[in-house]
């Protein structure tokens, strides 16, 4: 296990991030309009949003990569745009593309980084040979990276990240596009570096994902934060799993909605396309009597599931409200894409 | 250097022995990658010998006479036209490699900002040596003796293989700036094609009419060609080294701050 010793003072409290007011534009768009975050030290923190949303522009303002139009942001205190070179000593950035040289094998890459992080040359063999054996990349070490898959490549660019055991690291959807095993191996190792210390900044697109990492959400949407919160907060908000019910005989569909409500006491919805018929449910237990009754009068299911609140609703809840419409007047066309985007990933 | 990053106090300057160590470093990778794709040294190595060939053979008869006694004009010539023209390639590498993710990860290191780009010029070093030596050795397989000896060859050498150094800042500049490889291609091509040809490269300036005389004479190049045929055929060193020299720094003076501003900018 590594332990934190990089020396840094954080000078202002215990906050590993606090940005106020971030504002990036690129042309006529506002890919973040004023954003605000604070995270603690030595929490992971996730930023949930669609494609689009200004996740990845946040972020790369916070990492030096680009410099804010308006707002500061301090990293330990440290002014991302002043002090950029002490904000880059504390920090580590993973990239939505994997930022390691492909031309060159796993090894390379790691030497030339810590190298560049001014480790002396033994060192800089010796970290590069513990990362790959910690990531499990050992075995390919010396392939060119061009035969590395998706998940290795992730894993090689977070292993990259740690050399220099900063305090603080930024993960731009770390697994998205990987397969569920690969991703929950990422997601383990993510959990290891904040129990040695390290804060952690990821951004994602998916609930689930936010949910198993993250201490504290903000979801962001169009460049605003619409909603800031725990997790369990922000699920409060949307209400918990829901009931999803077909019916074989569409003629049954009134009178299912009816002891459906009676059963669960709460009310349905149902869903023009499929025949759908939705319920919140707070108590899993309550199915079994539901399903008794469907049973007692004679009503053959088609189908029927329970699920957990996805981004989608949390998200279509959070931003069905006020942020949203006024956001609406102003990116139109943008809105549309987002909403799409959102309807496809179920 | 022996100290960790660990141990380093938390400063919002990169010292200038950190800047060197940092450019080293980026060189190594440049000739990692070199050695991961030797084929990249086509251009090297082969043009120095076709070059050589072909323009001792076709301009010999007509300029000196004969192919003999137009070798000491023609080698430090096409020596420096060659290897100028390998400098190109630096810029369009570079915005090449610049599009890759990895120097996201270089950005955002606290390393010297001007590293990435100091380290991939100081990698193509390696290209210029490899295309001085060729072009040396042609020579003498076609009966190129030098006058000035071996030691003022391996000078002309270091000072060609310099200049061509501060030149690719300027190719670095376009890569940086332009938004595709072949677009820094075609723009170094621009410059390049004027600056080789219009000197004292393949013909005597005499032979050109005035006012393209006037040009030849005051091209860094002539004066870099001139220098190279002082120090191999007759083992001096004069003022148009010194010219060239300065010029050479003044290149790097202007464009190097100047492409890593650009650098800077472009995210």
């Amino acid at each position: 296990m590594r332990n934190n010793n990089r020396s840094y003072e954080p000078n202002n409290g215990d906050w590993a991030v606090e940005a106020n007011g971030l504002v990036k534009i690129f042309g006529d768009n506002k890919a973040v309009d004023g954003v605000d975050l604070k995270v603690k030290t030595g929490s992971i923190y996730g930023v949930l949003g669609p494609n689009g949303a200004g996740k990845t522009t946040t972020i790369r303002m916070l990492a030096t990569l680009l410099r804010p139009d308006a707002g500061s942001a301090r990293i330990f205190g440290h002014d991302v745009v002043k002090e950029s070179q002490i904000v880059r000593q504390l920090i580590g950035v993973t990239g939505q593309y994997a930022s390691v040289d492909e031309g060159l094998s796993a090894t390379e890459n790691l030497i030339i980084f810590s190298r560049l992080l001014g480790l002396d040359r033994s060192e800089a063999k010796k970290k590069a040979a513990d990362l790959l054996e910690e990531f499990g990349l050992t075995e390919a070490a010396k392939r060119p990276l061009k035969n590395f898959s998706g998940g290795m490549r992730r894993r090689l660019d977070l292993a990259a990240s740690l050399i220099a055991q900063p305090p603080l690291i930024f993960l731009d959807e770390p697994t998205t596009g990987l397969d569920p095993r690969t991703r929950t191996q990422m997601w383990e190792t993510i959990r290891r570096l904040v129990k040695t210390g390290s804060t952690v900044l990821l951004t994602t697109q998916y609930l689930d994902e936010a949910d198993q990492l993250a201490d504290r959400i903000a979801v962001i949407d169009l460049g605003h934060v619409v909603a800031e919160g725990t997790v369990d907060e922000l699920k409060a908000s949307v209400g918990t799993s829901s009931l999803h019910l077909r019916v074989q005989d569409a003629k049954d569909i009134a009178l299912t909605r009816s002891l459906i409500e009676k059963v669960l006491q709460v009310q349905t919805s149902v869903s023009s396309e499929a025949s759908r018929i939705t319920a919140p449910m707070r108590d899993a237990d309550l199915v079994t009597d539901l399903l008794i009754a469907l049973r007692a009068e004679g009503i053959h299911l088609a189908e029927m599931s329970v699920q957990k609140p996805t981004l989608d609703e949390v998200f279509l809840t959070i931003t069905g409200e006020g942020a949203r419409e006024e956001a609406q007047q102003q990116v139109e066309g943008l809105e549309q894409s987002n909403k799409k985007a959102v309807g496809v990933r179920g | 250097m022996k100290t960790s990053a660990a141990a380093q106090p938390l400063k919002n300057r990169t010292s200038f022995m950190q800047t060197v160590r940092n450019s080293f470093t980026m060189a190594y990778r440049g000739l990692l990658k070199i050695k991961r794709t030797p084929e990249q040294l086509f251009d090297v190595t082969l043009q120095p010998i076709i070059f050589t060939l072909m323009f001792t053979y076709i301009f010999g008869g007509a300029i000196s006479g004969d192919v003999q006694s137009y070798l000491p004009v023609i080698i430090p010539g096409i020596l420096v036209q060659t290897v100028i023209t390998t400098s190109v390639v630096t810029g369009t590498q570079l915005r090449e490699d610049m599009d890759k993710g990895v120097f996201d990860r270089f950005k955002s290191l606290p390393i010297a900002r001007i590293a990435p780009l100091a380290g991939a010029l100081l990698a193509d070093t390696i290209r210029y040596t490899i295309a001085t030596a060729l072009t040396f050795t042609m020579g003498y397989i076609m009966g190129y003796r030098p006058d000035g000896g071996f030691e003022y060859v391996v000078l002309a050498s270091l000072a060609v293989i310099g200049c061509s150094w501060a030149l690719s800042w300027i190719f670095a500049f376009f890569g940086v700036i332009a938004r595709t490889a072949s677009s820094v291609q075609g723009i170094s091509m621009l410059v390049l094609f004027p600056l080789t040809f219009l000197s004292n490269a393949f013909v005597p300036v005499e032979t050109m009419p005035d006012w393209l005389q006037w040009f030849a004479k005051v091209n860094p190049v002539s004066h870099l060609i001139t220098a190279v045929r002082d120090m191999t055929n007759s083992g001096t060193v004069g003022w148009d080294l010194g010219i060239t020299l300065i010029g050479a720094a003044v290149i790097v003076a202007v464009f190097a701050p100047l492409t890593v501003r650009a650098y800077m900018r472009r995210t």
